[in-house]
């Protein structure tokens, strides 16, 4: 009941988001010099067919509030327009390339939330020598784009070693996985030394905790203390980072693919903003933001499961 | 108090520790910001000037760091590079903390209305990650710096804002806020003479942070040739050249540029952060 | 002078720890028993060891601690044992109650769960066994069955120390630790924990090793106290014998520092000074530097307990223990 009218709220907060999101996005080609429709085309000739529809998608002869309206109509229903430079349905285009990209954002999530956890866990517990060996190596994670941490991969995985292909994401399940495998890991090199530390100083705090002394002098074993006591009560701050770990993952595959030559959205983005395909563009900014605000929804609503705090959030003082 | 400090050897030790590893990185700050200054002065050749016939030389007495697939100096293309690396995150760092401070200030003294629009918006540009803003102003503007400094100023204003304002909300409640106010000393005048200094070390160790996290997302995008002119040397650009050499068995002029690029934010992250701590120790 | 026959519940002997980058002990030698079914009062500021010397018995130590002497358990040694018997021990022979119910609790687990980890974890007991002994010390601590579905922040302070004394007496321990165990509650609530730990100790017949900087309720509740200072025993004895004739000028001056209300005058006497810093060695009494007895020998040679003339229970280690009777207390 209580869940409920949490749940409530936060839907209607995204929602609000996301709709002031969608006006930014749409919004955005208002800032370019010129009109619209010059915008749109950029440059290209004016052909009659181009120009008819552009003006079917932006319907540019209306006023900016019904323009805005009916584009968000579309896009509601799934219709994002044509690209200018495909000269097919963004849609198409979407669909045909977003199964890579999730593919590849997906291998890169489980390699970031494996790796990420487990050293933050190990540097929390261990401390010591072990906490600063991985300290400085996830200083250097961190500092490392995900570009960079890309073409030196490829230099010595693909093109020196050749255990892996050097591009292209492969037919076939196996293959695929095989081809997006150091793309995957340029991707969740950054986010492992990310999610690490907050593992690691949430752990840490925890650690610190009176009853985590308590569970100890009570004879409760020190793996159960951890598992218990200490991991479970930094979940909550770790679950908090999915949103922005997703949001990160979506964003860099636009320098990963096209550092490995992969044909998905990320790949898609760079290839249409340096041609000035603007409806592209806005469509997969668009669909990231939506993603980045669809995940941080999950993550408040699992959280009051990670800490019955947020919803109960009574503290009653009543002997 | 000495009771507790002593109980507690751990944190002790790290208090008096000094970290060889800030002092690198203080060095290699300062290094870089040397070489940025001087460039003009070190770089023994034209960084653009193209020499097909050499072309992906190693390093000899004449290229100290060999020549790229272009057959452009490495080294004075790493030198001057490095101007334009540093100046864009600068930029964003400039930027972001004027309007942040000012923006986090207003909201935290004001209150009401303007806090709350203040905090919707930044949830609004918390939505959009950096490099998407700024690739979707980039799309709209095309080539040119401007674009996406400005546009990953907006970015990153929240981050600055927000801290500014509970900054400001703790020192607001402080008594010495109320005693100038007693003595007539208007808002603004407390704010620029005692609040502001005294929450300055704090913010500027998030934008020594913001910096490295910047230069990560202009090296991005100059890698995919978005944003810096196409001839100017930038280290990002330099990695996308050299992702060419790699292929051809010559990997050291992508990987000098990588180099700098991963020690300059590691160099500004290190610094941030214990700024960071060192601040957060003196106020518990 | 103790008797040899069966081991005390608990007995400290020596226990001197050093703790990384002090110049000086934390505890230096501290001796004192718990014998079965008693209850002891270790008074003393914070800071002055007493929390470390009751966690002693437990081997619950802070890291990088040096410990010397012994720490038994009914004639075991804590300090030697391995994990399982420190385990063993940990879940059934001792156990401790501690000063901030709200901050020893996990707030994200149930109060249940809390009640039953150390001994399904352990596999000490069936988690049926578990819960019911949990509900039925529930209600012996006068808390509905109801609580174990709750989670802490749903509970009040004052019922949190209940369930914390219930979780104490889960392994039917022979030792109760409890650190200052009403500190964090409201004064109502602290007389009630109180009445409840004398009542619980008498009926599970378990010793009772009370912490606690307050005198008046050291005395109420002890038949024995020990008074520490700067990590040593300063003086030691019958509750009565100690409070109305101290023989440590510093159990005198806490004495006359405690708002009584038949004091004539009501006026409250400051100890002078802080207590030593762990940083500073301290060869002599560490209780010279404040002391208005103190003469040339306190700065150089450490006291060692006397006991009192008569009385050979009551000590005091101060050189001067002769000059504080009939001194006065207050100047």
């Amino acid at each position: 009941m209580n869940f409920l009218r949490f749940a409530a709220r936060r839907v209607a907060e995204m929602a609000a988001t996301l709709l002031a999101a969608s006006f930014v996005v749409f919004g955005a080609m208002y800032l370019a010099p010129g009109n619209p429709a010059s915008f749109l085309l950029s440059g290209r000739s004016a052909s009659p067919e181009a120009l008819a529809a552009i003006n079917a998608q932006y319907h540019l002869d209306d006023p900016f509030h019904v323009r805005y309206l009916r584009w968000l109509g579309d896009i509601v229903q799934g219709d994002f327009g044509r690209s200018i430079t495909y000269r097919t349905d963004v849609s198409r285009l979407l669909s045909d390339r977003l199964p890579t990209t999730l593919l590849l954002v997906a291998m890169a999530l489980v390699v970031v939330a494996v790796i990420g956890l487990a050293l933050g866990w190990i540097a929390a517990v261990r401390g010591g020598g072990t906490d600063s060996a991985i300290l400085v190596g996830t200083t250097f994670a961190v500092g490392t784009p995900s570009f960079v941490a890309a073409v030196l991969l490829q230099g010595l995985f693909a093109v020196n070693l050749g255990w892996f292909p050097s591009s292209g994401s492969g037919e076939g399940f196996l293959d695929r996985i095989w081809h997006l495998t150091l793309p995957a890991i340029a991707l969740a090199l950054y986010l492992i030394g990310m999610l690490a530390r907050v593992t690691r100083s949430a752990m840490a705090e925890a650690l610190d905790s009176e009853h985590v002394t308590v569970a100890r002098s009570r004879g409760v074993p020190e793996h159960q203390v951890i598992r218990r006591h200490v991991f479970r009560n930094s979940l909550g701050t770790v679950l908090t980072t999915g949103g922005l770990i997703v949001s990160t993952l979506l964003v860099c595959t636009i320098l990963v693919e096209t550092a490995f030559s992969i044909g998905g959205v990320g790949q898609l983005l760079e290839l249409s903003t340096t041609t000035k395909d603007f409806p592209t563009v806005q469509a997969i900014s668009l669909i990231i933001v939506a993603l980045f605000m669809t995940v941080n929804l999950i993550v408040d609503l699992l959280l009051p499961l990670v800490d019955p705090r947020i919803t109960l959030g009574s503290r009653s003082s009543s002997a | 108090m000495t009771a507790v400090l002593t109980r507690r050897p751990g944190l002790a030790k790290i208090r008096t520790a000094r970290s060889p590893l800030y002092l690198l990185c203080l060095g290699f700050v300062a290094l870089v910001t040397a070489v940025a200054l001087l460039a003009p002065w070190l770089v023994p050749y034209d960084p653009n000037a193209i020499d097909l016939g050499n072309a992906l030389a190693g390093p000899s007495p004449d290229h100290l760091l060999g020549v790229d697939a272009a057959g452009r100096d490495t080294l004075s293309r790493l030198l001057l590079g490095a101007r334009t690396s540093l100046l864009g995150p600068l930029g964003v760092v400039v930027f972001s903390t004027l309007a942040g401070v000012a923006v986090g200030m207003a909201a935290a003294w004001r209150g009401g209305w303007l806090d709350s629009v203040l905090s919707r918006s930044t949830e609004l540009v918390f939505a959009f990650p950096g490099m998407l803003l700024a690739i979707l102003i980039i799309s709209i503007y095309g080539e040119g710096l401007i674009a996406p400094v400005i546009a990953l100023s907006i970015a990153y204003l929240p981050y600055v804002s927000r801290l500014t304002r509970s900054l400001v909300l703790a020192e607001r409640a402080r008594p010495y806020v109320s005693a100038y106010q007693v003595q007539g000393h208007s808002g603004l005048q407390i704010c620029l003479r005692h609040v502001l200094p005294n929450i300055a070390p704090v913010v500027l160790a998030q934008s020594t942070i913001n910096f490295g996290y910047a230069l990560m997302d202009l090296a991005g995008l100059s890698f995919l040739g978005l944003g810096i002119p196409a001839l100017t040397p930038d280290w990002g650009r330099m990695v996308f050249d050299g992702q060419t050499a790699i292929q051809h068995g010559y990997p050291l002029s992508a990987i000098l540029p990588s180099v700098f690029i991963v020690l300059t934010v590691v160099a500004f992250n290190v610094v941030g952060e214990r700024w960071a701590d060192r601040v957060a120790r003196r106020t518990p | 002078m103790r008797p040899t026959q069966t081991p005390h519940t608990l007995d400290v002997q020596g226990l001197r720890i050093t703790l990384p980058g002090t110049a000086r002990p934390v505890l230096d030698g501290v001796d004192l028993h718990v014998a079965a079914g008693e209850t002891i009062a270790l008074v003393g500021e914070s800071g002055s060891g007493k929390t470390l010397t009751s966690r002693s018995a437990l081997n619950l130590l802070p890291p990088g601690a040096v410990v010397e002497g012994a720490v038994r358990v009914r004639g075991e040694d804590v300090l030697t044992m391995d994990t399982d018997q420190l385990r063993a021990l940990r879940t059934s022979a001792v156990a401790m109650i501690f000063q901030d119910p709200r901050a020893a609790l996990n707030p994200l687990r149930r109060i249940g769960d809390f009640l039953t980890e150390s001994v399904t974890l352990t596999g000490t007991m069936g988690r049926a066994d578990a819960t019911a002994r949990a509900a039925e010390l529930l209600r012996a601590v006068g808390l509905n069955d109801s609580v174990l579905r709750k989670y802490p922040g749903q509970v009040s302070g004052g019922m949190l120390q209940r369930v914390m004394i219930a979780a104490a007496l889960m392994g039917d321990p022979a030792l109760l630790l409890a650190d200052e165990p009403t500190t964090a509650l409201d004064v109502t609530t602290q007389a009630e924990v109180v009445a409840l730990l004398a009542e619980l100790r008498e009926r599970f017949g378990t010793g009772l090793l009370f912490v606690t900087h307050d005198l008046d309720l050291a005395a109420a509740i002890s038949d024995r106290v020990y008074v520490m200072y700067a990590g040593r025993i300063a003086e030691s004895g019958p509750a009565e014998a100690l409070f109305a004739r101290p023989r440590h000028p510093y159990t005198a001056a806490l004495l006359a520092s405690t708002p009584r209300l038949e004091a004539p005058q009501g006026r409250l006497a400051a100890i002078d000074g802080q207590p030593p810093d762990l940083r500073q060695e301290l060869p002599g009494c560490p209780f010279a530097a404040r002391c208005h007895l103190a003469t040339e020998i306190c700065a150089r040679q450490a006291p060692e307990p006397q006991p009192a003339p008569g009385l050979p229970r009551h000590q005091a280690a101060c050189h001067h223990s002769d000059r504080l009777e009939g001194s006065p207390v207050d100047a």
